[in-house]
């Protein structure tokens, strides 16, 4: 299946029997309205941010190990056993359509963006937008230009930081009504 | 004696704007004066969990509406970063609880495509059968405790009394009642324990008969059919546009059904009809989840005569590098001893790369979006829950609503907060 004609695409990719188009973030609105409505992905079913903060890299949270690959002299260790292809930037933020027709078909539309990048929100395009581009704010905090109510949805309003970041720590967090109070 | 219910779908769109999960209060249409704002939640018992909605009433009519939702937030995909893929297939069944062996087979499923490796047939033919056994489960829990809310008590004790043969069945195969992590990559866990065809034959025909006394339980309620018929609808088009799945959309009169649109595992092999409703109301999702059980209940009986077929053959991969050895061998043979510390200790690796893998779980499009790094523990791991996108039609189906259509609404998305929140 080629999708040439979308506008902004930078790259296709296939794997795993699945097609990824990378988009320019700035055209990502004018891509997914042509595949809504000329390719007939009528479906958001899904919208994944990642975070690839210090890919193939040490000392990110929860991680041990080293780029060039296992240590062996560290007991425990679990390394990488090749340092992964490098990311463009840090965050992507993947929209998975699909399209609801007697041959039915998906797509994996990725955008690329760096800290403090923001990109246009969709929820114009599909409604069913507006929670997954919450939560992806809320988790990782990828801003969406033109959201309508682009607040929090898993934490608290007055949470600071973004949990699936992957600088965030894992334990460490305030306890709230603890003893010593 | 049962009533066919002709209900009328609204035309167009009625998602509210600007923001489509929220309803505002428009004051042309409601005096602001008269509007009581009433905080449901999020510890009430139609909630089916920890859920708030902030509803501004005008008089019994539904003016306004916001669900807030959260409170139920474990971090599950933040831990499945830190732990190796192998330990990782405990999380996903504790993320939906309704419906747990159906979560863990689509983050299995998703693993073993990364992982590229072969499972043979007795293991597909068998997760095909519990997994259906588990919508069973899902189902029977919506409607048991969806039929409580609206005042059929008796419902809840009929449907949990074929719930209790299903988790006994999941006891019998797993060990446990519930979360029996039972779905391992590459296969299942154990094979097949003596007995078990013939257990689940029995209950097959239990079940049919137990749907059976549902419907006529409730079919014949006049007060069921007034609080359901005609309460809550949902287009086509915005079932679409707020991209609901499974029972909602099929309510909604949308033809789409993973299983047959998409098949995975070996449901192509397999005959069933998909049931579909065009009235888009609570009634219909309701019609959709009964004739979704007797369709279960068929897929349970054919896996059943194919895997009376396999006695005797493998059940899970043999493939060193990701699968445990047997255990007996733990004894005898090094090589063996060092692949089980190797895959408890350290995990094993999956192949760098990203896939977005769905399956229709019981409550619709259950999505597993994956980023492998190549080590042993996933780099990203992200669930598409199917309550947490049907919850965004509240505000949609409550347009027009009075207060105690409420409770029928929230219960026919069939939310499970721990899915929802994750």
């Amino acid at each position: 299946m080629a999708y040439e004609a979308v506008p902004g695409v930078v790259e296709t990719r296939e794997a795993y029997g699945e097609t990824t188009l990378v988009v320019d973030p700035a055209r990502l609105v004018e891509a997914c309205i042509y595949l809504r409505d000329e390719e007939g992905f009528s479906f958001l079913s899904d919208l994944s941010p990642a975070d690839y903060f210090g890919w193939g890299a040490v000392g990110v949270a929860g991680y041990i190990g080293t780029a060039a690959g296992r240590d062996m002299h560290a007991p425990g260790s679990q390394g990488l056993s090749r340092v992964p292809d490098p990311k463009p930037k840090r965050f992507s933020v993947s929209y998975h359509l699909l399209a609801m027709s007697a041959a039915p078909r998906r797509v994996r539309v990725q955008v690329w963006l760096d800290d403090a990048e923001e990109v246009d929100s969709v929820v114009s395009v599909w409604p069913t937008a507006d929670w997954h581009e919450r939560e992806a704010f809320d988790m990782v905090g990828i801003r969406f230009r033109g959201h309508p109510n682009l607040v929090r949805i898993l934490m608290d309003d007055d949470w600071e930081g973004h949990p699936l970041r992957k600088d965030y720590p894992i334990g460490g967090e305030p306890v709230r009504f603890s003893g010593e109070e | 004696m049962a009533v066919s219910p002709q209900t009328r779908i609204y035309e167009g769109t009625r998602i509210p704007s600007p923001i489509p999960t929220i309803l505002q209060v428009d004051p042309a249409k409601h005096d602001l004066e008269d509007i009581l704002t009433v905080n449901f939640g999020p510890n009430h018992p139609s909630t089916h969990g920890v859920l708030r909605l902030i509803v501004d009433l005008d008089g019994e009519a539904i003016a306004g509406i916001s669900a807030v939702i959260g409170y139920l937030h474990t971090g599950f995909e933040k831990t499945m970063e830190q732990k190796t893929w192998w330990k990782c297939m405990t999380y996903p069944e504790r993320i939906d609880y309704v419906s747990y062996q159906y979560n863990g087979l689509a983050f299995v499923l998703a693993v073993e495509k990364l992982l590229e490796i072969g499972v043979p047939r007795k293991a597909t033919w068998m997760r095909m059968c519990l997994g259906e056994l588990n919508r069973l489960h899902s189902h029977l829990i919506w409607l048991g405790t969806s039929a409580l809310e609206l005042g059929a008590i008796s419902m809840l004790w009929y449907a949990f009394r074929e719930r209790e043969e299903i988790v006994l069945l999941t006891e019998m195969v797993g060990g446990a009642r519930m979360h029996t992590r039972y779905f391992q990559a590459g296969g299942l866990a154990g094979d097949i324990p003596p007995g078990f065809y013939d257990v689940a034959r029995k209950f097959c025909v239990q079940m049919i008969k137990g749907v059976d006394d549902y419907e006529t339980i409730l079919d014949a309620n006049k007060i069921w059919l007034e609080r359901t018929v005609g309460v809550g609808l949902l287009s086509t088009d915005d079932a679409i546009a707020l991209g609901q799945s499974g029972p909602i959309l099929r309510a909604s009169g949308v033809d789409w059904d993973l299983r047959r649109d998409m098949p995975y595992l070996t449901y192509h092999e397999v005959d069933f009809d998909v049931p579909v409703y065009s009235g888009g109301d609570v009634y219909d999702r309701y019609k959709v989840h009964m004739d979704e059980m007797r369709q279960s209940v068929r897929i349970i009986s054919q896996c059943l005569d194919r895997l009376e077929t396999m006695e005797g053959e493998p059940w899970i991969a043999d493939d060193r590098k990701v699968v445990l050895p047997p255990r007996h061998e733990l004894h005898t043979s090094m090589e063996s001893l060092i692949h089980h510390f190797k895959i408890v200790t350290e995990g094993y690796t999956v192949p760098e790369g990203e896939i977005y893998l769905a399956v229709e779980s019981p409550r619709g499009e259950l999505g597993v979006y994956l980023v492998s790094d190549g080590g042993p523990k996933p780099w990203r791991v992200k669930f598409r829950a199917p309550s947490f996108v049907a919850l965004q039609a509240t505000a949609t189906c409550m347009t027009d609503a009075a207060v105690a259509d409420l409770i029928a609404i929230v219960g026919s998305l069939d939310g499970v907060m721990g899915e929802v929140d994750r």
